[in-house]
């Protein structure tokens, strides 16, 4: 197989990992959500947290797209 | 990834790439002027100018109100994680978060360079963090900042592989913190540039269902300029609250 083949499967494969931002960041959003329809007036003083765990569940996905760009162009 | 279609070329990679705009080269050592450096100087140009012109009416007009919500978000940082050595660090952290503000939003303009999308900015901004915590840690705790890797009410047959994990986890401080940013910037303006090309390829016919996405796409790339610069500061300023009260 010539190299520009498998960097393309392998960039592809690399790819996966943002399944599991995808999950991660429904998660914390659901339950932010299911707690805030729980309790309404405690929602808004965990905002900050929200963003901050979209945060830590997007940069884990998003740490895979980047070896996938670094297979692809690197 | 270059898809030819017609003439069309699909290059994601290109608008991260350093052009010299002032070569300079002192001893062996290159220190030209980059686009990247025109970018980030710019960034705090902006950045002072706004805390410097900003009025300071009782009345704040709207300029006054965009600088002192940048203050009040980062007071507000502060003083939530360090309580009582908040007003020490808020200096570096609001320098800290400014800049990766302004010059995350910066790079969301057209034909913009994004200073953070390259690790090694990045890696400058998260090593300084990770290192002065680290000698503030030893500064004020001595040898004892090491009980940092020692976290309370653990059971002595784990702990030496907590003790391990703790330090994994420390070590990897630097490097998710300053992924994080890199990986968040570069992944939105390559899906930015993609989309945009998909725009280009499809044409009249089909071209404004991508253009639908791509205004969705820069809304979404806005709030992750401005929480990846919220996050940053904000681990920063829970890595500073760990080397000044070692038992967390």
């Amino acid at each position: 197989m010539d190299v520009d083949a498998a960097k393309m499967i392998g960039a592809g494969i690399a790819a996966v990992a943002l399944g599991g931002a995808g999950i991660g960041i429904g998660t914390i959003f659901g339950n932010y959500l299911a707690g805030a329809l729980r309790n309404p007036a405690a929602a808004a003083s965990q905002r900050g947290t929200l963003f901050l765990g979209f945060a830590f569940a997007e940069a884990t996905g998003l740490i895979g797209f980047a070896v996938a760009m670094l297979i692809l162009f690197g | 990834m270059a898809v030819e279609a017609g003439e069309k070329i699909i290059d994601p990679i290109h608008q991260f790439v350093i052009e010299r705009l002032v070569p300079l080269h002192i001893g062996g050592v290159d220190i030209s002027f980059t686009n990247s450096a025109l970018f980030a100087v710019i960034a705090i140009v902006l950045a002072s100018l706004l805390f410097i012109l900003a009025p300071r009416n009782l009345v704040p007009t709207r300029l006054q109100s965009a600088a002192e919500s940048i203050y009040e978000v980062v007071d507000n940082m502060t003083h939530e994680v360090l309580h009582e050595n908040a007003r020490t660090y808020f200096p570096f952290v609001l320098t800290l978060f400014t800049f990766i503000l302004f010059a995350n939003v910066l790079g969301l303009i057209p034909y913009a360079f994004t200073v953070t999308s390259h690790i090694v900015v990045t890696l400058a901004l998260a090593l300084v963090v990770f290192i002065g915590a680290t000698i503030i840690g030893f500064m004020r705790n001595g040898a004892g900042y090491l009980k940092l890797f020692v976290p309370s009410g653990v059971p002595a047959l784990l702990l030496p592989l907590v003790i391990l994990i703790e330090i994994v986890s420390y070590f990897i401080r630097p490097m998710s913190l300053s992924i994080r940013l890199f990986a968040n910037m570069m992944a939105g303006h390559m899906m930015l540039k993609v989309t945009a090309g998909f725009v280009v390829m499809l044409g009249l016919a089909a071209g404004w269902l991508p253009l639908v996405a791509m205004v969705g796409l820069m809304g979404l790339e806005l709030l992750v300029a401005v929480l990846q610069a919220y996050v940053f500061a904000l681990l920063t300023c829970m890595y500073l609250n760990d080397a000044m009260h070692v038992d967390h």
